[in-house]
């Protein structure tokens, strides 16, 4: 039951993903143009929401489905590694216009050319664990 | 049911995307997609390799199964939620930006045939930028410690510093891309 739940949940997502067009190449450009809103519109209103529901979460201590607290974890605190990594992440964004979700979404729909790209994000998270030791974090 | 097939509204992707991270953190989990990624390494054999893909990932099936579900919600939303070719609608100035580009099918096409097309198999060109585009989100992501999902939605929803400094290097890589590499690549 649970399965199907995570299942379900990553449908709505990739439903989303599709038809907001957040999956499109297109709308990568255009948001790294400043051609056009539709890209933060749907950035700042999935952070609206999420933003405001983290903190009355964290507020009133309100407990998940299975009645446990939910926690937050903070990230690590850092400079070099989220900025050097986020560039290199933002890159490949852009090249290919997908970030890890719409590359699967596009999968799905059909557009088999996108799984050359998930096999080098496979090879690019390899290879960051190989050389992982010698990179500044 | 037009309306459905249509392109959906920004706002509508917006309470998509934060309907995802509520459910996830309701079922006890943290939304964050390119964990996957290391997972599947590891489930490929890349503990052999290097430690850092030596974790129980079997905790992470949850999330495998989400991302199943994402393959079958773009599965669902092009074939039975859209009309083909799901055509994006771009502004004119953009689609000019990118015929310039040599991108003719800017406002024809979901994502542009240049690089999506079945031909993509046949340019050692195409494959070339695909699999480099992939390698540095892949690397990217892990190096970062997260993808758009993990930070720029998870963790800037909880105000996290660390998550802000990502987004700002997702955005320097982006803009480094699409104006200085983009007119030498195509």
């Amino acid at each position: 039951m649970k399965k199907l739940a995570y299942l379900f949940v990553g449908m709505l997502f990739g439903i989303g993903m599709f038809k907001s067009g957040a999956a499109s190449w297109f709308r990568i450009y255009e948001m790294f143009q400043f051609d056009s809103f539709h890209m933060y519109g749907i950035m700042g209103t999935a952070l609206t929401i999420a933003v405001l529901v983290t903190y009355l979460i964290k507020k009133n201590k309100v407990k998940d489905f299975s009645g446990n607290p939910i926690d937050f974890t903070p990230k690590e605190k850092s400079v070099p590694r989220y900025l050097i990594g986020g560039i290199f992440f933002g890159l490949g964004w852009a090249l290919g216009g997908a970030c890890p979700g719409p590359m699967f979404a596009l999968a799905g729909a059909g557009f088999y050319p996108i799984l050359i790209a998930i096999v080098g994000a496979l090879l690019g998270t390899w290879f960051y664990g190989v050389i992982k030791k010698w990179l500044p974090h | 049911m037009d309306l459905i097939l249509q392109p959906w509204p920004w706002y509508v992707g917006g309470l998509f995307i934060a309907a995802t991270l509520i459910l996830l953190l309701f079922m006890g989990k943290t939304f964050g997609f390119s964990s996957n990624l290391r997972t599947m390494c590891s489930m490929l054999g890349a503990g052999k390799t290097c430690d850092f893909f030596c974790f129980n990932w079997k905790a992470q099936t949850w999330n495998l199964l989400f991302l199943v579900g994402t393959i079958a919600g773009g599965f669902i939303a092009y074939h039975f939620l859209s009309v083909e070719p799901a055509a994006v609608p771009l502004g004119e100035n953009t689609v000019q930006k990118l015929n310039e580009l040599g991108i003719e099918s800017a406002g024809q096409a979901y994502i542009p045939t240049e690089l999506f097309g079945s031909e993509a198999f046949g340019s050692l060109k195409t494959i070339g930028l695909l699999l480099l585009a992939g390698f540095f989100v892949g690397f990217g992501s892990r190096y970062a410690g997260g993808c758009t999902s993990g930070h720029a939605i998870s963790g800037l929803s909880n105000l996290q510093l660390p998550s802000l400094i990502a987004v700002i290097g997702f955005f320097i890589g982006g803009l480094i891309m699409v104006h200085v590499l983009f007119p030498l690549i195509f």
